[in-house]
């Protein structure tokens, strides 16, 4: 099963699918659904406590940042990505001088929600889990209060909405991109785009990384087709499992990771794509691998 | 303190405009507009459309979101709400209808909109910045400027134009305003159209500093009815003494609370239901509605 694609819908699931005998792919970052004795979720993207170390470092070691603060919404998904990343931060070394201030998900106007963050004057400001509908609102009241710092994100943003609503006050904004960029993006990943452009209008690179569960569930099962109705012959195949990955060029590989994270590979290889803002586009900063 | 002085200023200015399109048709028709929210946001995407998509002058689509506003206000009141009130004399038909067209519309904007957040340009660029004691963006002090004047506009076309007697009276005793003269099929339409043109100036003029979005009626619907329940239904000042009010509090409980979380919308709800306890009719209504 490819999902859910929210920590609670993740947690509901597992219990019938553990039951069950299902391998699901969820986009859910919770570590519990992916450690032992959890064995049937696969984690089908990046999670945010292995994307903000990488930005954070890379932040840390390129533009010199030194402290952190963190904004979030008042909601599970947000609060675990903020509660991750204040982790990563510290781990790091960063001094976290905001951790604490968060907002509803409908607040409209923001300013005075960050008006006591920008006070601890932070190197970089985390917008943690925001959603692309927050996000401009987000940079347009941190910018317009005098913030000069980095602002980034451990989660996928569009490019059009930062572009209408915050304008050149984006350039600069960190974020997670999809699976996929043109400098790394095979001629199948590009007919995929083309395809999905043609039938819904646009493409919102984000939903690269939903393009590789399918892929690799029926990779799995073509290397050992008792995993299609055998729970164990899967995860055993797992362990061992590559295959060239269609979606990139070159000789990539389709293959699970996740020992570093988990103790056990239960998370797809994809890559993890860091972009920056600029000019109503985004730009690769950072390409990197999870383990 | 100079900073949220100001954000309360901006905050309780745009929040009374909003709450005055809602105390108007409730005042008038009473009538608990559920679709209020929905209206204004309606509202922002037209500006967004004119203004950020068609590139009009902001003043005009701003005038676009008004009109079409008004327009929409006078015909649901004359074949949705004149109906319903002229065949039924329980108050939940009316709650059901507006409830039901809070859905319609949110329907609507979908196919028509999208989901996305939308934004516009800026209508002008720059930040007044006192010494970092007070920052406020230039368009946002336009903003609560228009604001302000749109009320105190309101407040004189109601107090002194004849259409704004006929509505007051209108709205004090039904009866004896049509025993006086007032055509009440006729300014019950004008003032909905009124109500919904507020809505659609306020969300014209917000979509420049908060952009807009589908998901946007509901919570402003929520706030809105606050405002009213603390300044009292029905009672223009009321509407304004509870917008400001409820900016006031935001204002000040996301400076002073927020290394405690998000409580300040906790505390401002279980104020509320204090309050409401003490003087359910809020501070300007009367007892007897």
């Amino acid at each position: 099963m490819v999902g859910p694609n929210v920590d609670d819908g993740a947690a509901a699931v597992r219990p019938v699918a553990e039951a069950q005998g299902i391998m699901y792919f969820p986009y859910a970052f919770p570590k519990e659904l992916y450690t032992a004795p959890a064995s049937n979720a696969v984690l089908g993207m990046v999670a945010n406590y292995q994307s903000g170390p990488a930005i954070y470092k890379y932040l840390k070691d390129e533009k010199g940042v030194k402290t952190v603060a963190f904004v979030a919404a008042n909601e599970s998904d947000p609060l675990s990505q903020r509660d991750g990343g204040i982790a990563a931060a510290n781990a790091l070394g960063l001094e976290v001088v905001s951790d604490n201030v968060t907002y509803q998900v409908d607040t409209t106007d923001f300013t005075p929600v960050l008006t006591p963050v920008m006070r601890t004057q932070p190197d970089l400001l985390v917008l943690s889990g925001v959603s692309p509908a927050n996000a401009p609102q987000l940079i347009r009241s941190a910018r317009e209060l005098g913030f000069q710092g980095i602002i980034s994100t451990e989660t996928a943003q569009d490019a059009t909405v930062l572009r209408e609503g915050a304008g050149d006050l984006a350039n600069g904004f960190i974020s997670v991109g999809g699976a996929s960029t043109p400098e790394i993006a095979s001629d199948d990943m590009k007919e995929f785009v083309k395809r999905y452009t043609d039938m819904f209008g646009e493409y919102n690179d984000e939903s690269n990384t939903k393009v590789y569960a399918l892929e690799y569930i029926l990779a799995t099962l073509n290397a050992n087709p008792a995993g299609i109705d055998d729970v164990n012959a899967f995860q055993t195949t797992m362990d061992t499992f590559e295959a060239p990955n269609p979606f990139m060029k070159g000789d990539a590989k389709m293959r699970y990771v996740g020992t570093t994270s988990f103790g056990q590979k239960r998370q797809i290889a994809v890559p993890l794509v860091v972009n920056v803002y600029q000019d109503g586009e985004f730009e690769t900063l950072f390409v990197a691998e999870v383990d | 303190m100079e900073q949220i002085l100001a954000n309360g200023i901006y905050l309780g200015a745009q929040y009374a405009m909003i709450a005055l399109g809602l105390t108007l048709i409730f005042a008038l028709m009473n009538v608990l507009n559920f679709a209020h929210g929905q209206m204004y946001v309606l509202g922002g995407f037209v500006t967004y459309t004119f203004y950020g998509q068609l590139g009009w002058p902001f003043v005009l689509a701003l005038l676009a979101s008004c009109i079409t506003l008004a327009v929409l206000g006078a015909l649901i009141e004359r074949f949705l709400f004149a109906p319903v009130i002229r065949r039924s004399s329980r108050e939940e038909s009316t709650m059901l209808l507006a409830a039901g067209l809070a859905f319609l519309f949110d329907a609507v904007i979908l196919l028509v909109f999208g989901e996305k957040q939308r934004g516009v340009p800026k209508i002008v660029d720059g930040v007044f910045n006192w010494d970092f004691r007070l920052i406020m963006p230039y368009d946002r002090i336009l903003i609560c400027v228009l604001a302000i004047l749109s009320i105190v506009t309101f407040i004189l076309f109601m107090q002194y134009s004849k259409t704004g007697r006929a509505l007051r009276a209108l709205a004090q005793d039904r009866t004896a305003a049509q025993l006086m003269g007032v055509n009440v099929a006729r300014y019950s339409m004008i003032g909905f159209a009124l109500g919904a043109m507020l809505a659609g100036l306020v969300g014209g003029l917000l979509v420049t500093i908060t952009g807009v979005n589908l998901g946007m009626g509901g919570p402003t619907s929520i706030k809105a009815f606050m405002m009213v329940m603390i300044g009292g239904a029905g009672v223009i000042s009321g509407a304004i003494a509870g917008g400001i009010i409820l900016g006031f509090m935001e204002a000040i409980g996301l400076a002073v609370l927020s290394q405690y979380g998000d409580i300040t919308y906790l505390l401002i709800f279980v104020s509320l239901m204090i309050f409401l306890a003490i003087r359910p009719q809020g501070l300007m209504g009367k007892p007897w509605g």
